[in-house]
């Protein structure tokens, strides 16, 4: 199980860039950038409020690169992925992609990520953070090799209404019969690409990948091919609204991984995130299984809930109370938006049981800067359920040509 | 390997017939369960054995001395009713020097300014090993748990260490971290008592005198040997073979199937939980509770295989330390050896190369680096002085412990053991200067080769070093400390686990103890 592809050049320069570094560049008429996974992405290109409306009702461009991806083959490549991930991965289809989430012993999520199936003993995984350590540790006892491939792939996310559309104005033929979670492999130009029907806006969209020689061509084809369609490039904070739509979780955000929380009671395991749909206890032996078991006959002390606040602030850092008074304090929002497509202040919290229950009423405390005044809102919020935007585009095949 | 049908079902299956296999199920036949024992080996005793390893000469493969196997264990399994026979007890130590004078070394032999040091360094020492002596044969208790039956040992292990009164309870806590070489720095003026006390803290272990821990192991020696009662170092008549001979004899008595050449491929799994074994020939055995004397490598990673395990705790166990650094010499004499100075009446007994704890420290140098020590340090007896039945009429037989010999040695063991043994034969010449002539045969058993005889991953005495992080409640991974593992249905019962190896039988009798709760 060796680890090959030294990442040489990182200690040369504090953040890497992508092989769209230049194109994102040009466009980036703020100039905000962020961090993220040792490389320099783009936070906001215009503004956030473009590139939001541009998700929803056109076509965008993400740069994911940075996203971490590890090659898992040889011949207990199945076994050890179903060791490794909750769900069933000998379920998974060839071609096919399933989202997955992994724990560490004591059944506590350690990071969440996306299984891709190439071949019958061939994968890839795609994950927020590095998790080489995880992975070799895992694959103790196992015929498996595990390379990061990080550098070698660029990736770009396309997603939003159209993003269909742009695809076939760009000459590939036949995605339109790609299902959700399905892969195909076709050319852009000269380039061979691979292309997945999946990403993190809860809308018709697809991821691409390719090598880091097609990148540039990659881009300019797809800006070209969209331009009718309202193509544009979105950084983080427009994506983030996104998802919280879409109710996906973010790693450090809505949860801490595991393997890196320092306190007593502050990992979370996929029962308490409401992912207990990904847990497969019937499918033999995975890490965490045992510890799993033990909390589902128990039930869950806290789970990770939508709520549907009053009023139109965000309720961003808010902690949650059984009633308006504050007097009991059962848990806080981890992530808070104010959603433009559904018209609702909504947000993602971590709710003590019996609080989480679907429909009931819970109250969150909003701390609001008035001209550098503090005024602190006790407002209503009812529980409900994670996913707010979930539009039967994303999963209709062949998609509505928008 | 075409998997048949179970042919037979048990309540429990022992993998192992070494010592402490025997005594696990023994106890577990007792306790009213229908054990089977089985072995990889044509005979049974695992490292525990006697080997003739020239024809007519008899000798302990490994492990040649009986002081850490309790009293009340020997009793509790009846083994002097099941044949059990010390040839020699109450075994004086002897230091044998450089310059022909053997020194003796034990309470009275000391002589000059160092007497009365040796008074005031042996008698705490044995009280506070007697203060921790009780937690060997005991289940370690888990911690974080609020049971009674974790809180009670840990609060009477307080209480007895409070006991000990405020002077010595300091002493406990200042010096269970040190290494033996400082303590004995501060105790003794005589370069070759220190060297003769010291090696006892690192005989069979991965330390020299100077290693952090090294008072703990010596401790954990002293503890050991203090539950042992009068028999002092004692040696089995017909070598460790005849131990395992008795012992088997009463698991016999008490109803346990006992098979030989049984090798186990596979633990096998149902529902999450353990339901027998698969053997290399394909005969399976059901058992509602399988126990394993094999170390914890083979026992997780081989038999049962990481697929049925945590990453976590895996990797716990590919981390558990289990390299041995410890060679066996045995040598076939026509005559008694003779060993310049010794007097006769120590002849009987344990004889010690380690002149001074400089001396140690730089054979242990040598194992750091891959390299078998250039002067080794050895653990010496001649059980045929004791047990004449061991060689041919007049003729003796020579067991010695040789350390340093490191696993993996630089060059590998095929290609330098003639070596390895040629210098530890001149290195007993050193002290007998007549023996090299009366040889008629030798053998020499490195760490590969004791892996390989008696299935031991690493060929360690312990299964694995005893130290800190492998100690008590977290030997050893946290996980499986209380005999019991993940899987349930499996338990462990060998050297791996508390309080280790050397021939105690505790870690047996604690397992047994384990399942037989757990069951009711």
């Amino acid at each position: 199980m060796p680890v090959t592809d030294p990442s040489a050049s990182h200690f040369k320069e504090p953040l890497l860039k992508t092989p769209f570094h230049e194109r994102v560049r040009a466009l980036c008429e703020v100039d905000s950038y962020v961090p993220w996974a040792g490389y320099t992405t783009v936070d906001v290109f215009t503004s956030v409020e473009h590139e939001y409306f541009a998700i929803r009702n056109a076509a965008t461009l993400y740069d994911l690169t940075p996203m971490v991806k590890y090659r898992i083959s040889g011949r207990d490549a199945p076994a050890y992925l179903n060791r490794l991930v909750t769900r069933d991965i000998a379920k998974l289809g060839r071609d096919r992609v399933a989202y997955c989430v992994w724990c560490n012993d004591a059944g506590h999520i350690i990071d969440d990520g996306t299984v891709f199936r190439l071949g019958d003993a061939q994968f890839q995984l795609c994950t927020a953070m590095r998790q080489i350590d995880w992975l070799l540790a895992s694959a103790i006892g196992f015929d498996v090799e595990i390379e990061e491939v990080t550098e070698r792939i660029a990736a770009l996310a396309l997603q939003g209404p159209t993003s269909c559309a742009v695809l076939k104005a760009a000459g590939i033929d036949g995605i339109d019969g790609l299902k959700p979670f399905e892969i195909g492999r076709f050319t852009l130009g000269l380039a061979p690409i691979t292309v997945s029907r999946t990403g993190f806006t809860g809308d018709l969209g697809y991821e691409l990948w390719m090598t880091p020689e097609a990148a540039e061509p990659v881009w300019d084809a797809l800006m070209a091919a969209g331009r009718a369609r309202g193509i544009r490039a979105i950084g983080s904070q427009a994506l983030n609204i996104a998802r919280i739509e879409a109710g996906f979780i973010s790693p450090n955000v809505d949860f801490v991984s595991a393997e890196h929380s320092l306190r007593v009671g502050r990992d979370r395991s996929p029962l308490e995130l409401g992912l207990e749909w990904l847990v497969d206890f019937d499918k033999g032996h995975f890490t965490g299984r045992r510890a799993l078991l033990a909390e589902r006959r128990r039930g869950p002390r806290r789970r990770l809930v939508g709520l549907d606040v009053a009023g139109t602030k965000p309720a961003h850092n808010a902690l949650v109370y059984s009633s308006r008074t504050g007097k009991r304090e059962i848990g806080s929002v981890t992530s808070a938006v104010w959603s433009p497509t559904c018209k609702r202040n909504i947000a993602l919290a971590m709710v003590d049981a019996p609080y989480f229950a679907m429909g009931s009423t819970v109250w969150v405390d909003i701390y609001l800067n008035r001209e550098l005044v503090w005024e602190r809102r006790m407002m209503q919020a009812g529980v409900v359920e994670r996913a707010f935007f979930a539009p039967a585009r994303r999963r209709s095949t062949p998609p509505a040509d928008f | 390997m075409a998997a048949r049908g179970a042919s037979a079902k048990y309540d429990c299956a022992v993998i192992g017939g070494g010592h402490n296999g025997l005594v696990c199920a023994t106890l577990l036949a007792r306790g009213g369960r229908s054990v089977v024992v089985l072995e990889a080996n044509r005979g049974l005793g695992g490292a525990a054995a006697t080997r003739e390893f020239a024809p007519g000469f008899r000798v302990s493969a490994c492990a040649h001395l009986l002081h850490l196997m309790p009293a009340a264990l020997q009793r509790e399994l009846r083994l002097d009713e099941h044949g059990f026979i010390a040839a020699a007890t109450q075994m004086p130590t002897t230091a044998l020097v450089a310059d022909g004078a053997a020194l003796a070394r034990g309470a009275g032999d000391v002589g000059g300014a160092d007497a009365a040091a040796y008074a005031r360094y042996d008698a705490p020492m044995r009280c506070l090993a007697a203060a921790l002596a009780p937690m060997l044969s005991r289940v370690p208790p888990r911690l974080g748990t609020h049971r009674w039956s974790d809180l009670v040992p840990l609060l009477q292990l307080g209480w007895r260490v409070r006991r000990l009164g405020t002077r010595d309870m300091r002493e406990l806590l200042r010096i269970v971290g040190m290494n033996v070489y400082d303590l004995l720095e501060e105790n003794f003026e005589s370069v070759e008592l220190k060297g003769a006390l010291g090696l006892d803290a690192v005989l069979g272990t991965n330390f020299g005198p100077r290693s952090p821990g090294t008072v703990l192991t010596l401790l954990h020696r002293l503890a050991g040997q203090s539950t042992v009662g009068a028999a002092g170092l004692s040696q089995p008549k017909g070598g460790m073979g005849g131990l395992c001979d008795a012992l088997a004899r009463a698991a016999g008595a008490a109803g346990v199937v006992i098979r030989t050449s049984a090798p186990v491929a596979r633990i096998e799994v149902d529902r999450d939980r353990a339901s027998g074994v698969l053997l290399e020939d394909g005969e399976r055995i059901a058992a509602r509770t399988v126990i394993s004397s094999a170390d914890p490598r083979t026992t997780f990673l081989r038999l049962l295989g990481t697929g049925h395990l945590d990453a976590g705790f895996a990797r716990r166990v590919a981390n558990f330390r289990s390299r041995g650094l410890a060679a066996k010499l045995h040598l076939a004499l026509d005559r008694a050896p003779d060993f310049t100075g010794l007097k006769p009446e120590r002849a009987v007994g344990r004889l010690l190369i380690a002149p001074s704890l400089r001396y140690i420290e730089q054979a242990y140098n040598h194992a750091k680096y891959g390299e078998y020590s250039r002067a080794p340090v050895m653990e010496i007896t001649v059980p045929s002085i004791n047990d004449a039945g061991l060689a041919p009429a007049g003729r003796h037989v020579l067991s010695a412990v040789v350390q340093y010999a490191p696993y993996s040695l630089q060059g590998g063991w095929e290609q330098e053991r003639a070596r390895f043994a040629d210098l530890a034969i001149d290195t007993l010449a050193r002290y007998a200067p007549g023996l090299r002539g009366t040889i008629i045969a030798s053998e020499l058993l490195s760490p590969l080769d004791i892996e390989r005889e008696f299935h031991i991953t690493g060929g360690h005495w312990h299964h694995g070093d005893l130290a800190f992080d492998q100690f008590w409640m977290v030997r050893p991974v946290p996980g499986a400390a209380q005999y019991r593992t993940p899987l349930d249905g499996l338990f462990l019962c060998g050297a791996g686990c508390h309080p280790g190896g050397g021939v105690i039988g505790a870690a047996g009798r604690n397992a047994a103890h384990q399942v037989l709760h757990e069951a009711a």
